[in-house]
């Protein structure tokens, strides 16, 4: 049991990461990474709602209608979702501000509800919990990773504080402004994965078809 | 009761009864989750609002400063209410508690704007608005007035800070919107919002609003380049919902009547 634990909890990590292997969730990876700051409000949020979406699911999954099973996921999910806007609003204003929409679109985030329906709908509350948990990690230390590279590199800064002194206030740093458009979290991610498949081989997909050399004797 | 539960709860699941039963009772319960939350936590949300709100205040005054406390810096604001069909200041209404977006969707607090009038889109204009005056050393440095009107998406709120000779703009800040980020949501630009300053609001007759929001960029040896602000690229239709508001809230139905009072007490 204890193993089991382990696995679900660390597995989303490397062996099974949501947006590196799965690559769900990605556009939310894209839109609130410009900062570290939004990157790890919005972290601890969808694996809040990961995780306690995962728990509640798994409670009820005896007696869940599979004709309706979906609609149901959902209602809990975009409640928890609501709750955690509000919570945000109370206590993280100009976080929620800067956030916008995105908080709410945790409901469309796919890792949510790709959890319940994979894992909550057949495994005990606890484990579903630790699972959420898990890939709520997942998600994190992509956003992490890429938070960082793009506040560091796009901005000169990290969580705000000026690590790299900015050309403009005197320093040396000309900050890439690249770093802050959404096409530069998709370079990082696809280094990510690079990087993750080199040391993981196993993660590397067959290719579905291969190009056969056509060898031809003779001239045309 | 906890036999019937117990009946329910073993019938199949696709039965039509259960389902109807799961559903119900999963409503209720994320229902009342849903508003637990949003009612316990209202009263910091409007805090945190409130507080916004005067942070916005504060920077389109140009006080706020890293680090700078909010209610240590409003000590030099001072707001008024005015009334504005005669454009006096009034006393009738505490600018503590007033609360001019909850007023202007009341039908006794409020008026229709007339359609030709309303550039804005605003549909219903309360009778007063809360001003902010701007105080430094009992002199009045700002003045701060209270604008919204309609963009491509969304009713943008902001503030307009004047020179007290009610002619000059000081700087425009909105904050609440939802623009397209990138796009229309290039109101929030501090380059494009420093274009604002020093802008002059009315004409040679000192009646007819000319500020206005261009298409593209203002050319600078064109006529009248003093009341010209450059759109916003890629947000035409934002650009010119914010030239709207700011004609309709800087004319005879907005606070026209109150500027033309406060110019001609200065002068």
């Amino acid at each position: 049991m204890a193993s089991e634990a382990k696995k679900v909890l660390l597995d989303p990590l490397f062996d099974n990461n949501p947006i590196a292997l799965q690559v769900l969730g990605v556009c939310s990876a894209l839109a609130v990474t410009t900062k570290l700051s939004t990157a790890l409000i919005m972290c601890a949020a969808l694996t809040a709602v990961t995780a306690c979406s995962n728990a509640s699911i798994s409670m009820i999954r005896h007696h869940i209608p599979t004709n309706i099973r979906i609609i149901v996921q959902m209602t809990i999910i975009a409640s928890l979702v609501i709750v955690v806007d509000q919570i945000l609003q109370a206590y993280a204003y100009r976080m929620s501000k800067e956030l916008s929409v995105f908080v709410g679109l945790i409901i469309t985030n796919c890792i949510v509800l790709g959890r319940a329906e994979a894992y909550a709908m057949k495994n005990p509350a606890g484990l579903s919990f630790l699972d959420g948990i898990g890939n709520g990690l997942g998600y994190s230390l992509i956003l992490i990773v890429v938070g960082t590279v793009r506040e560091l590199i796009g901005s000169g800064s990290l969580l705000g504080y000026e690590i790299l002194p900015l050309a403009a206030n005197g320093g040396w740093y000309v900050p890439n402004g690249m770093m802050l458009l959404p096409p530069s979290a998709f370079f990082i991610i696809g280094l990510f994965i690079w990087a993750l498949r080199t040391w993981k081989t196993a993660q590397v997909e067959k290719a579905e078809y291969q190009i056969h050399q056509v060898h031809r004797s003779g001239g045309m | 009761m906890n036999g019937m539960l117990k009946k329910i709860l073993q019938m199949k699941n696709d039965s039509t009864e259960k389902t109807l039963f799961v559903a119900l009772a999963l409503c209720l319960v994320c229902s009342i989750v849903v508003s637990t939350a949003a009612v316990g936590l209202k009263p910091l949300q409007q805090k945190n609002r409130a507080d916004d709100i005067r942070r916005n205040i504060l920077d389109v005054a140009g006080l706020l400063e890293p680090g700078v406390d909010i209610n240590e810096a409003f000590a030099n604001i001072e707001p008024r209410v005015v009334d504005l069909t005669t454009g006096e200041i009034t006393e009738a209404v505490d600018p503590l508690t007033y609360e001019q977006r909850k007023a202007s969707r009341d039908p006794d607090r409020s008026r229709p704007v007339p359609a030709d009038a309303d550039i804005a889109d605003i549909k219903r204009r309360a009778d007063y608005a809360t001003v902010y005056f701007v105080k430094d050393n009992g002199n009045t440095r700002l003045i701060i007035l209270p604008v919204h009107g309609y963009g491509l998406w969304s009713t943008l709120y902001g503030f307009l800070a004047l020179q007290p000779d009610g002619n000059t703009v000081y700087s425009l800040k909105f904050y609440e919107h939802g623009e397209t980020p990138g796009l229309g949501g290039e109101v929030d630009n501090p380059r494009w919002r420093s274009l604002w300053r020093g802008k002059k609001i009315y004409g040679d007759d000192h009646e007819t609003v000319r500020l206005e929001v261009v298409r593209g960029q203002v050319d600078p040896g064109s006529a009248g380049v003093e009341h010209k602000i450059d759109g916003l690229a890629g947000a035409t239709l934002t650009s010119k919902g914010v030239s709207n508001l700011v004609q309709y809230w800087l004319g005879e139905n907005g606070f026209g009547p109150f500027l033309k009072k406060m110019a001609g007490d200065t002068t």
